[in-house]
């Protein structure tokens, strides 16, 4: 069998570009939902790429064709843990920018609806980081089983069940509040 | 409860658009790193290498890049290019006492490199 030739520096860049232009606003999602703000979110997919495009042949050669997106991903998720630990904090709170969030179509329901979102908002920042991840690569970047567990390496059953846990704990958080109101106890504003 | 969740957290995290500021910077950055990679590489592409006029300027380019001695370099290099192709069993060949020949004049002519 003749073996095939490895691609050239042109190709290979051509390549990179389409995977940029494909998935930067993938890496930037998760990076924002990861970090919690913009300056941070922008240095961090900055990293990734930059990061992405000096091993980019090995992980051409290394996929065998399947997708690039859960490497970019798992690129950036190492890099955000690297920031967490250099700089020893967590994300300070909620998403900074939860209220510009898409609000449901009606006045009345925007004001409820919103205030359910950023509830929900809070509770995924609150959630183990795994979890957290799990929701982000599903709900942000619509990935699917197999991707997200290329992502974070694991296998896809192991996924299937933390997405699962991961949604069932954030109702349970979510309901937590309107409990304690209805019970009269008070609660979190 | 789950359907429910599933569609609110759908809207919660919904994807966010990189700032047009943040998609410039970054492909500035990346252009500029694969022209950088490029020149340097252009030299060694085989179908460049075919004709070895094409030779010096860029290989010399990427060794030397932008200094008052590379057209110095390159002149004194592209004078041996006779007795090269001469001296050369093969095209690798010729490419490896190219690049001999050129960091040889760099270190005569540019002592800090």
């Amino acid at each position: 069998m003749v073996p095939v030739p490895p691609p050239s520096k042109a190709e290979l860049d051509a390549r990179f570009s389409d995977v940029y232009r494909a998935h930067l606003r993938d890496v930037y999602s998760y990076s924002y939902y990861r970090v919690g703000n913009h300056h941070d979110a922008e240095d961090l997919t900055e990293q990734t790429f930059l990061q992405a495009y000096r091993h980019f042949e090995r992980a051409l050669r290394e996929s065998e064709g399947r997708p690039l997106r859960p490497w970019l991903i798992r690129i950036a998720h190492n890099l955000a843990a690297n920031f967490y630990r250099d700089r020893a904090r967590k994300p300070e709170s909620a998403i900074e920018d939860a209220g510009m969030i898409s609000a449901p179509h009606t006045t009345e329901s925007l004001v409820e609806g919103r205030e359910e979102l950023k509830a929900i908002l809070d509770g995924v920042q609150r959630l183990p980081d795994d979890r957290r991840e799990a929701l982000i690569m599903r709900f942000a970047l619509g990935m699917d089983n197999r991707e997200i567990a290329r992502a974070l390496g694991r296998t896809d059953g192991a996924t299937k069940v933390l997405i699962h846990r991961a949604i069932r704990q954030l109702e349970e958080m979510v309901a937590e509040p309107a409990a304690s109101l209805d019970g009269g106890a008070g609660g979190r504003a | 409860m789950t359907v429910n969740m599933e569609a609110l957290l759908r809207e919660a995290l919904a994807p966010v658009e990189p700032p047009a500021a943040l998609a410039q910077r970054l492909e500035a950055t990346l252009v500029n790193l694969t022209e950088a990679a490029q020149e340097e590489l252009d030299g060694w592409e085989l179908s460049a290498m075919r004709d070895p006029r094409n030779w010096v300027r860029p290989v010399a380019a990427a060794v030397i890049t932008a200094t008052a001695g590379s057209a110095l370099v390159a002149l004194r290099v592209r004078g041996r290019h006779r007795a090269r192709v001469e001296q050369s069993n093969n095209l690798r060949d010729f490419a490896e006492r190219t690049l001999h020949d050129i960091a040889e004049e760099a270190r005569r002519i540019l002592p800090d490199r």
